[in-house]
């Protein structure tokens, strides 16, 4: 038995302690806004936090996170208005949207690491998630709009 | 055309919370049959368009699929304009695949590729748009006991032009809801507002779906759930057509979670691949981990069949030969051979495209539930009425047994116009008995895929003594995509002819001849972001600047000359028989070389085009039409001494005619430079024995925000905004990648003549 909380909620998981955060708050919570990309912590699609940090959801097992503090896109905010999420939306950066939920999680997660992140730290912290619409301009100018504000 | 009725009455708003409503249906008759099914009642059944409620709460349908395009903000922005609505109080309804209700332009049945929505939908949207607002006049003229030229309507209100007294929508919609005007031939001509009064055709608008995007709650592919369904993944042959001899399940049963492992059947010998299912084993359980760990524990012995002679190391050499050999002539103009003979200097230059496969960050994701009536389907499809036959096909059942939602796509790229996917939930479901989600992963999606073709091109060009190109050959081979309706197909056919090979815009070139040489076909080859123009412009803008530097003169120059200004290239006067043209006619969307100039012309002055860069560095031009747009773009280009380089600025000018979303456009735009980036630098699938090669972003890379330009800019090119709308969300694609390699070449003097570049120039 795993006890972990996932957006504040406290939760028990019998399963297969080595499945995969994603595949958890997926298909167990059914908590989708986390994506399946490419089940190998190359794209970022599935980007949550334990306790406040980044991670890979699709290779991070439910047993990592144990006795922690999961938070998913869903609950990053109570009313979606983290700095970031705003700042995603006043720079229109989505397209298909379908990775956008992981980029907001790094992104959230950068910021609450460096609040003053410079040009190069913002490309390096977002280099892990990949957008094949191509909205990379867009989540730059966010990021640095989002940073003005947390 | 849509003919357009009153439905109110007709409870179309079941199961949509409203009671009351004022809703305008679209019934889809043939233009010209309309009195005559009129005459005999035959009245096709009506569908919501436009739907008004007495909160003055405004629903738009929209019947193109969303992947990423902004197609659910710009088509119903359309409507919402001409009805002068408020855009904060309409909202969308996303319309299930049914052509024969959701199809008011009655060109595309719903098949959202093409880049076609936009310059297919304006019309018939404003005119739904504008039936309504007229509809909401007469009966605030007839509630105030005036005439209908006295009213007007204006953001969500009804106005009095006499008294300046006003009526808000919701409060007509009691009396809008009664008023039927007449339809067919009988229908009053509702004139469109004047462009000068747009409120938001021409204007930014952001993407309506942003909210749902940026907190989680969107939902695509696998993100529905309904009760009861089974979760699978399928084991499908490394090698196309392969089929299973046996398969031992043991070990993927005793995994927690997997419940079923069967087989689907092999795609029969007599049937062409199409968007069928492939087959293989698929491994059914309560939850997609169970199912991933269980399919790894299977055994399967393949026959992997003829096409395992499929290696790309000797099959890419094959075509290189059959691209310099030629074969049939697809353009003819003038006399190439008796030019060359006169010409002062010969060129000749070869270039090599490899297979690509489209990654879109979704992999496909499918439900079907296939022991209803109808059939329920929920998946992300780009062609939803497609998807409803290939399923009825492989379920036994008629197209219309199957009901299909779309969902978001995570990007679509062309992969999803093929239902293949669907049809394994479909025929998994009908074996178990219960709703079934089929799961591809990434691995699936880049191994089991519908490739961009590999393409050669043999290009040769003679030049006089002035430097001036007077005869221009280009020959290429590919495997078509025709190969999916006929395994045994030898050459391209006419849409792939038309995408940017025979339509070249050097139309003041007086020799043109255009070939076709031989492929076969070993793999499923489908469309791609842009498709064949992105060989197609690649090979003719590099071949025209090394034509430039052969005669010593200026690109831009050279491009323009050959370009030249005419406003209508006739392709017929060259030989070429039924020209594609994207499906439409050349009246209404002609070949302009003029655009062409224009577009680049706008970017070389934009990019500063001419100014001394410094060493290392390189700004390169490419211009292409594609999808009836005309885009031009700069690449500014700084090649480090180690051989990597950056790109500071990419400045993009596209000229789509009447465009409606300026924003969703520069976002196609930036997203093209990254799309053409991956496709310059990574774009790479190679096969051995028939297998793919690559499995994942590790060794199928895509541009990170760490390796594509940051900096583009879009031009929206006004001079010909008074011609029809052309397309959008591929055209950016095919000159990206030339106008990088030609930067390269201004920084270097290196010529590239196969993709990708990679990450390092080999100077």
């Amino acid at each position: 038995m795993i006890s972990l909380k996932v957006n504040g909620v406290s939760r028990q998981f019998n399963g297969d302690p080595k499945m995969p955060l994603l595949w958890y708050l997926r298909d167990e919570l059914g908590l989708t806004g986390s994506k399946f990309g490419c089940g190998s912590g190359l794209c970022g699609a599935c980007t949550v936090h334990i306790d406040g940090g980044a991670v890979r959801g699709c290779i991070t097992s439910v047993e990592m996170a144990t006795n922690k503090e999961v938070t998913t896109i869903e609950g990053l905010d109570p009313n979606g208005n983290h700095p970031v999420q705003r700042a995603w939306r006043a720079n229109n950066v989505p397209q298909c949207g379908y990775c956008q939920s992981g980029q907001i999680m790094s992104a959230a997660s950068l910021l609450n690491q460096n609040a003053d992140p410079s040009d190069k730290e913002i490309i390096d912290g977002m280099a892990g998630n990949i957008c094949r619409c191509g909205t990379y301009q867009r989540i730059f100018a966010a990021v640095r709009t989002a940073a003005k504000e947390v | 055309m849509a003919d357009i009725l009153n439905v109110s009455r007709r409870g179309f708003l079941k199961g949509t919370g409203a009671a009351t409503a004022f809703v305008l249906g679209a019934h889809l008759i043939p233009r010209g049959f309309v009195s005559e099914a009129h005459a005999q009642g035959a009245v096709a059944e009506p569908n919501l368009f436009v739907s008004i409620a007495t909160d003055g709460n405004v629903t738009i349908t929209c019947s193109r699929i969303e992947m990423g395009q902004g197609v659910r903000t710009g088509i119903p922005m359309i409507l919402a304009d001409e009805l002068e609505a408020d855009w904060d109080r309409c909202s969308i309804w996303q319309a299930p695949g049914d052509e024969t209700k959701y199809d008011p332009a009655g060109k595309d049945g719903q098949n959202t590729d093409g880049s076609r929505s936009t310059r297919h939908h304006l019309d018939v949207m404003r005119k739904l748009g504008g039936q309504a607002r007229y509809t909401l006049e007469l009966a605030a003229a007839k509630q105030w006991g005036v005439s209908i030229g006295e009213v007007y309507a204006k953001n969500h209100r009804i106005y009095h032009s006499g008294t300046g007294k006003s009526v808000d929508y919701g409060e007509l919609v009691e009396a809008a809801s009664k008023i039927n005007l007449p339809s067919g031939e009988a229908a009053p001509e509702i004139a469109f507002k004047d462009k000068s009064q747009w409120r938001y055709i021409g204007k930014d608008m952001p993407g309506y779906d942003n909210y749902d995007m940026t907190t989680g709650g969107a939902n695509y592919g696998a993100d529905i759930s309904i009760p009861g369904m089974k979760v699978a993944v399928v084991a499908r042959s490394p090698v196309f057509r392969g089929k299973v001899k046996s398969f031992d399940a043991r070990e993927a049963l005793k995994v927690q979670g997997v419940e079923r492992v069967v087989e689907i059947p092999a795609l029969a010998d007599d049937k062409a691949p199409e968007f069928r299912a492939l087959g293989g084993i698929a491994v059914i359980g309560t939850n997609t981990w169970s199912v991933l760990e269980g399919r790894k524990k299977l055994k399967i012995n393949w026959d992997l069949g003829p096409n395992r002679v499929h290696s790309t190391k000797t099959y890419d050499s094959k075509i290189r030969k059959a691209a310099k050999k030629g074969g049939a002539v697809v353009r003819n103009r003038g006399d190439f051979d008796g030019a060359m003979k006169g010409a002062a200097k010969v060129v000749e230059a070869d270039y090599f495209v490899p297979y690509f496969i489209h990654t879109p960050m979704e992999p496909p994701a499918a439900i079907v539930d296939a022991n209803v009536r109808p059939v329920k389907v929920w998946a992300a499809t780009q062609s939803p009425n497609e998807t409803r036959q290939y399923v009825g096909e492989a379920l036994g059942l008629e197209k219309t047994d199957v009901q299909c939602w779309t969902t978001l796509l995570g990007g679509g790229f062309g992969r999803k116009s093929k239902p293949d996917f669907v049809c394994e939930a479909a025929i998994l479901s009908k074996m178990i008995g219960s709703p079934v989600r089929v799961q591809w992963t990434r691995e699936d999606e880049i191994q089991n895929g519908y490739y961009h073709t590999v393409s050669a091109h043999s290009m040769k060009a003679g030049l006089d003594s002035k430097g001036k190109v007077v005869a221009w050959k280009h020959s290429g081979a590919w495997p078509s995509i025709l190969g999916l309706w006929n395994p045994a197909q030898k050459t391209g056919f006419g849409i792939e002819y038309g995408l940017g090979m025979v339509d070249v815009g050097y139309d003041n070139v007086p020799n043109i001849r255009i070939e076709n040489g031989e492929a076969d076909v070993h793999i499923r080859v489908g469309w791609y972001r842009s498709v064949n123009n992105i060989q197609h412009a690649y090979a003719q803008n590099c071949f025209a600047y090394e034509l430039a530097a052969a005669a010593g003169r200026d690109p831009l120059e050279m491009l323009l000359e050959m370009t030249g200004e005419s406003d209508n290239m006739d392709l017929a006067k060259d030989g070429v028989k039924e020209y594609w043209n994207y499906g439409d006619s050349v009246e209404d969307w002609p070949i302009m070389p003029n655009r062409l100039s224009n577009v680049l012309r706008t970017v070389a002055k934009k990019a500063g085009y001419g100014k001394k860069l410094p060493k290392g560095h390189g700004l390169g031009l490419a211009v292409h039409r594609s999808f009836h747009s005309y885009v031009a773009t700069a690449v500014h280009v700084v090649v480090h001494d180690d051989g990597s380089y950056s790109i500071p600025q990419v400045d993009t000018a596209i000229d789509c005619g009447q465009y409606v979303n300026p924003e969703g456009i520069r976002k196609q735009i930036e997203g093209a430079a990254i799309y053409g980036n991956t496709i310059a630098r990574y774009g790479k699938i190679t096969t051995t024995r028939g297998a793919v090669d690559q499995s994942n972003f590790h060794d199928y890379p895509i541009t990170r925000i760490s390796n594509g330009p940051l900096n583009v800019n879009v031009h929206i090119v006004e001079d010909f905004v008074h011609l029809r709308p052309c397309g959008v969300g591929e055209p950016g694609v095919p000159p990206y990648t030339p106008a990088l390699i030609n930067a390269i070449y201004e920084a270097t003097g290196k010529r590239i003549y196969e993709l990708p570049i990679g990450d390092k120039i080999k100077v």
